[in-house]
């Protein structure tokens, strides 16, 4: 290694390790830089949302720092319209979570753990509708509910979530499932468990954590899905569409405090799963 | 092909009180084939088979032979095309795998790792209905058979392989199946282990008094434990015996080159005395070999010798016996043995395994002439 990094040092001989070292140092620096500033990129809008939730504006805009105040946390449900959007996105995001949880894994089940005529053609519209743009899915949920004569709101809003959420639970099981030993199924069933006993005994336990993430991640996209809901809402309101609206008065800071509480129960869910996980592996 | 009666060396405790007159397994007229790109591909072809109630019975073969496929009917994971399966004399061919009194040890253990040991061992008296007493009684009692007491709270990860193999197998004793079935269980395994194991399940299945059914493609496994032997090829069986049946009169030439080692030479019969065949080789060699009466001179016939029962002379000999010229090509030290492998005018190469067992140089070196000898009854003619 020839390279010298320029040192104030004396120049007395310095050893070929010492330089290396120095090197290795400031490469090391360099890594440290780079990863930060990656955090940065990543954090600083979220950050910027939290932060302006605990700003005092004195107009309708909340884009420059005007002063330190807990008042929208404590009136955080004082606008009755943004507080029942919230309300209707949290129910239609853990009805379709739980919805899709359940069809997905018993679909992303039958994809891994057996062969059967029309899986793969399955498998290609699992992966359609998670690389389809959601602008062809909104239209054509539209023209679907439209034609059928659903009067568009709630119903139809959480059908549509339904719809593109399966298909992630059930890749995230199936690729869980592919690895199982299926001998452990077959063992159960050599101890006398019928078909229900297997799977509720010893299958589900062990694909549970895919599952649970799995219904996360439907959780996750339907709190906060934007272009299928404004498609399929009718009249509907639901927080991003709230937002999308509230957008060209101004945002109220509220929204502020919404979007930080949301995040921090992401954050926690994160973290406890990861406590948990990492238990389990100290204890397996 | 002769089978000889099983041995019930020690009536089971707690099995006995079931066991019946019938076989513990039986296939009659067994086949089963398995559809690839939609032909039928047979992996078992035409199975009778009987094994014993409180035997050690090992099916044996190598890979793709249709060992496992027969375990795997037992066990009801797989349904036969044609044929029956009958269990204590019940025909189970119809029945579910849950609903069968036989319960297996898979190759992989398929332990249920978010359960400890204790559910583990517990899972098949639970759906059963069993009380719980009577559940902490057996899985004690099981527990302490296979040297697992107070291990019941460890989890799958937190323990060895031999210990997982014990779990596994605990796991199928407590629910004191009218067959235990063992897929390779020992594969996995390190020598030592393995070794340790096989002298283990042997005291087990003695003080349980269940019929095993063993599965492997490891012939010193077979031999070490069973009480008989089936040797499975594309899915026929070759032979059925006693490992020592097994090992000194192999029926086919499959069998006799699958478990140990075997020289074979095929020569005309040259005459017949007094129940024994002389097969000529040239002026000072021959080959004798006892011979049922119905052996013609003339007929041509195979005939096997193992390796331990060849002497090596460098001057030749004066004896009764097989007598064979021949060089050595390969002279190979294994501590307790010294391999020879010796050219012979037969036109095969003979393998011959000579005991070290005075501190004498090697007998031959590579190279030098040789004669090989051996008495008549360690030759054994093959399929005759």
């Amino acid at each position: 290694m020839t390279i010298q990094t320029p040192t104030t040092e004396p120049a007395t001989a310095p050893a070929p390790v010492a330089s290396r070292r120095r090197f290795r140092l400031s490469g090391e620096r360099a890594m440290f830089a780079y990863t930060w500033l990656v955090i940065a990129w990543l954090v600083l809008p979220i950050l910027l949302m939290i932060v302006f939730g605990f700003n005092n504006p004195h107009g309708r805009y909340n884009q420059t720092w005007q002063g330190f105040t807990l008042k929208w946390y404590r009136e955080i449900f004082s606008i009755s319209d943004l507080t029942s959007a919230l309300v209707m996105s949290l129910v239609i995001a853990v009805v379709s979570a739980l919805l899709a949880g359940a069809l997905g894994t018993g679909i992303g089940y039958a994809l891994g753990r057996y062969r059967f005529r029309g899986a793969s053609a399955m498998n290609l519209v699992m992966f359609t509708t998670i690389s389809s743009p959601e602008l062809i899915m909104g239209i054509s949920l539209l023209t679907l509910f439209v034609s059928a004569g659903a009067g568009l709101g709630a119903v139809t809003i959480t059908i549509a979530h339904v719809m593109f959420s399966i298909s992630f639970v059930s890749t995230v099981v199936r690729a869980r499932v592919i690895t199982l030993d299926r001998s452990i199924e077959e063992a159960a069933a050599d101890l006398g468990a019928n078909a229900w006993t297997t799977f509720w005994k010893i299958t589900f336990p062990m694909i549970l954590p895919a599952v649970f993430a799995g219904v996360l991640l439907a959780f996750a996209l339907s709190i906060d899905d934007f272009v299928v809901t404004n498609f399929t809402a009718g009249t509907t309101v639901t927080f991003p569409l709230w937002i999308w609206g509230a957008t060209r008065v101004g945002l109220p800071p509220q929204v502020n405090v919404m979007g930080t509480l949301i995040f921090a129960a992401g954050i926690l869910i994160a973290v406890i799963t990861n406590l948990r996980s990492r238990a389990k592996t100290r204890r397996d | 092909m002769t089978t000889s009666a099983p041995h019930h060396a020690v009536p089971a405790s707690s099995a006995a009180g079931r066991r019946t007159d019938h076989p513990a397994i039986e296939f009659v007229g067994v086949c089963k084939d398995y559809l690839t790109h939609g032909e039928a591909v047979p992996a078992v072809k035409s199975l009778d088979l009987a094994i014993a109630q409180g035997e050690f019975f090992s099916l044996l073969g190598p890979s793709g032979c249709g060992k496992t496929t027969t375990m795997r009917m037992i066990a009801g994971f797989e349904a036969p095309t044609a044929g029956k399966v009958f269990l204590d004399g019940q025909d189970v061919t119809g029945v579910a795998a849950n609903k069968r009194d036989v319960n297996m040890v898979f190759q992989s253990y398929a332990l249920f790792p978010h359960l400890n040991v204790l559910q583990n061992v517990s899972f098949g008296l639970e759906r059963k209905k069993v009380g719980k007493a009577e559940i902490a009684r057996r899985v004690g009692e099981i527990l302490e058979i296979v040297s697992l007491t107070g291990m019941e709270k460890r989890y799958q990860k937190e323990m060895s392989g031999g210990q997982q193999q014990r779990v596994a197998l605990a796991r199928a004793l407590v629910n004191h199946p009218r067959a235990l079935l063992l897929d390779e269980p020992l594969g996995a395994l390190d020598l030592k282990l393995r070794q340790q194991m096989q002298i283990e399940l042997k005291r087990i299945q003695r003080e349980v008094g269940i019929t095993f059914v063993y599965v492997t493609h490891d012939q010193g496994e077979a031999l070490t434990m069973s009480d008989r032997i089936a040797v499975m090829n594309a899915g026929l069986i070759e032979q059925l015996g006693t490992p020592r049946e097994i090992y000194e009169r192999p029926a086919t030439r499959f069998v006799a080159g699958f478990i140990g080692t075997s020289n074979i030479v095929a020569a005309p019969v040259s005459r017949v005395e007094g129940g024994l065949a002389v097969l000529d080789l040239g002026p000072e060699e021959r080959i004798v070999v006892p011979v049922p009466a119905s052996v013609p001179a003339g007929r041509e016939i195979e005939v096997s010798v193992r390796p331990e029962k060849i002497d090596l002379h460098r001057t030749a000999p004066q004896a009764a016996g097989s007598v064979l010229a021949g060089t050595v090509t390969e002279v190979v030290y294994h501590g307790t043995s010294t391999n020879y492998t010796v050219s012979t005018s037969t036109g095969s190469d003979f393998v011959v395994f000579d005991q070290n067992a005075h501190d004498a140089e090697d007998v031959a070196s590579r190279g030098e002439r040789v004669f090989l000898t051996w008495a008549p009854q360690h030759s054994y003619p093959i399929g005759v």
